[in-house]
């Protein structure tokens, strides 16, 4: 094990920076470490935090961070924002809504340029994560870019992932549509003090008994009714509440923190929480895989094979298909 | 491999609250394709040395208009030593007089930039500065 892995487990803060830093930039060093750290990974509790941008996702990710650090655990955030498709420069500003964390040693912010990736989040974002959890961040907390309707990596890589609305933002048939509120363990409405938040969370409520026709819940009298609510054992069944916060002022954030616990229990209970770190360890592993080996098939192509193969493709004297069945067969070479 | 990407934190130390030219220096920056980290408005040397240290910059960008540069500037290079970060290039825009400019240098700011300097002044010398401190 370096020098430098060696520093992150032992708590270096400086070592811990720097190693991120050639994590994202994916270096020879970068991979060492993780290999390296891999063995102290799967103790945090990994929780996404996503939604349309403008919703308040960076200051409630502050609020969540300063009731985590409340309840003593070491916390961690990963901020992703979107890299210019044009320049690849970027301004990363999520740091501007997390100043009450400045000065606390049991915080660490990491802001992440998404660098080209359009799932909501940085290829290394998973990889930083990792480095986390093997430096003994409790929590990690993982703000996406701004999502529209299709930023759903974070499902993947969270255990819980939280679902940012704001009044005002769509109606009830936003909500049925597929995407980003199908992935959502917590719906949370936030700026709740803002007018329309009734009809918001009719929406959303709406659309989860829509999606969870089996088991019905509903209110009366402000009491909760469950019609069909025994689930069968073993296939226990978790129906996301619909919190109501306002991040500035930290209203609902209990109600909201208790959620989150609630949900990590459940997963741990229903066996969900390891199923989904199989998921996420088995699309790594794919992704890893073919990365490999598509890099050392082609490191092994005669020079300029690549090339005429192109260019019988633009002639269309080849299809594409059938391109690589010559490619992968060695044929035509 | 990823090409390495110049990191830059912008921060406004002291309690101006004019922020104009710090946004016009991260939209310039971004635009030449570094990554800028904004943290905005009334940061203490603390916080602005602690956002350098997590984001592991390579540049710390200081706006500072209220004319307490000189006890700012030093004490953001004090910290940044103290945490390791002695090879953090710390460039300062504001309103600065000419009579400071010998001793910021001397101190070890790496650039001075008033009113109307042209970004593209400032992109080129922070990719000299850059370049100059990874070899």
């Amino acid at each position: 094990m370096t020098f430098l892995t060696q520093s992150v487990l032992s708590g270096d803060r400086l070592a811990l920076a720097r190693l991120l830093s050639q994590v994202e930039n994916d270096t020879p060093a970068g991979r060492a470490a993780l290999d390296a750290l891999f063995a102290h990974t799967g103790q945090a509790h990994l929780i996404g935090v996503t939604g349309a941008p403008g919703t308040g996702k960076s200051s409630l990710v502050n609020q969540l961070a300063l009731h985590f650090r409340r309840a003593g655990k070491r916390v961690a955030i990963v901020a992703v924002d979107p890299s210019s498709p044009f320049t690849g420069g970027a301004v990363l500003g999520d740091r501007v809504r997390m100043r009450d964390l400045a000065g606390d040693p049991g915080v660490f912010i990491r802001s992440m340029a998404s660098r080209g990736s359009l799932g909501g989040l940085a290829a290394a974002t998973a990889a930083a994560t990792q480095v986390f959890d093997a430096a003994g961040f409790e929590v990690i907390l993982i703000e996406t870019v701004g999502a529209g309707q299709s930023e759903v990596d974070i499902a993947r890589l969270a255990h819980t992932t939280l679902v940012i609305e704001a009044p005002g933002l769509g109606d009830d048939i936003q909500a049925i549509k597929a995407g980003i509120l199908e992935i959502a363990d917590l719906l949370v409405i936030n700026k709740a003090d803002h007018p329309g938040v009734e009809a918001t969370e009719r929406a959303l409520k709406t659309m989860l008994e829509l999606a969870h026709p089996v088991r019905k819940v509903f209110l009366h009298h402000g009491q909760k009714f469950e019609l069909n609510g025994e689930a069968a054992p073993g296939t226990a069944l978790w129906i996301p509440p619909v919190c109501r916060t306002v991040a500035l002022s930290g209203q609902g954030l209990p109600e909201l923190l208790e959620a989150i616990e609630r949900h990590a229990a459940h997963l741990r209970s229903s066996g969900d929480w390891a199923r989904r770190e199989r998921a996420r360890l088995e699309a790594e592993f794919d992704l890893l895989f073919q990365e490999t080996l598509v890099a050392r098939f082609l490191a092994q192509l005669p020079a300029g094979r690549l090339d005429s193969l192109l260019a019988a493709l633009q002639e269309r004297k080849l299809a594409p298909r059938a391109g690589v069945e010559q490619l992968l067969n060695g044929d035509g070479t | 491999m990823t090409e390495r990407k110049i990191r830059v934190l912008v921060a406004k130390p002291g309690l101006d609250g004019h922020d104009r030219g710090a946004k016009v220096v991260a939209r310039a920056l971004r635009d030449a394709g570094m990554e800028v980290i904004y943290t905005g408005l009334r940061q203490t040397p603390e916080m602005i040395a602690e956002a350098a240290l997590q984001e592991d910059v390579d540049v710390v960008g200081l706006s500072i208009l209220s004319g307490a540069h000189m006890a700012l500037a030093p004490r953001v290079l004090e910290l940044l030593k103290g945490n390791g970060q002695e090879n953090v290039r710390v460039f300062l825009g504001g309103i600065i007089p000419d009579e400071d400019l010998p001793r910021l240098k001397a101190l070890g700011i790496a650039g001075v930039y008033g009113p109307g300097a042209p970004t593209e002044q400032i992109v080129a010398e922070i990719r000299a500065a850059v370049s100059g401190a990874t070899e």
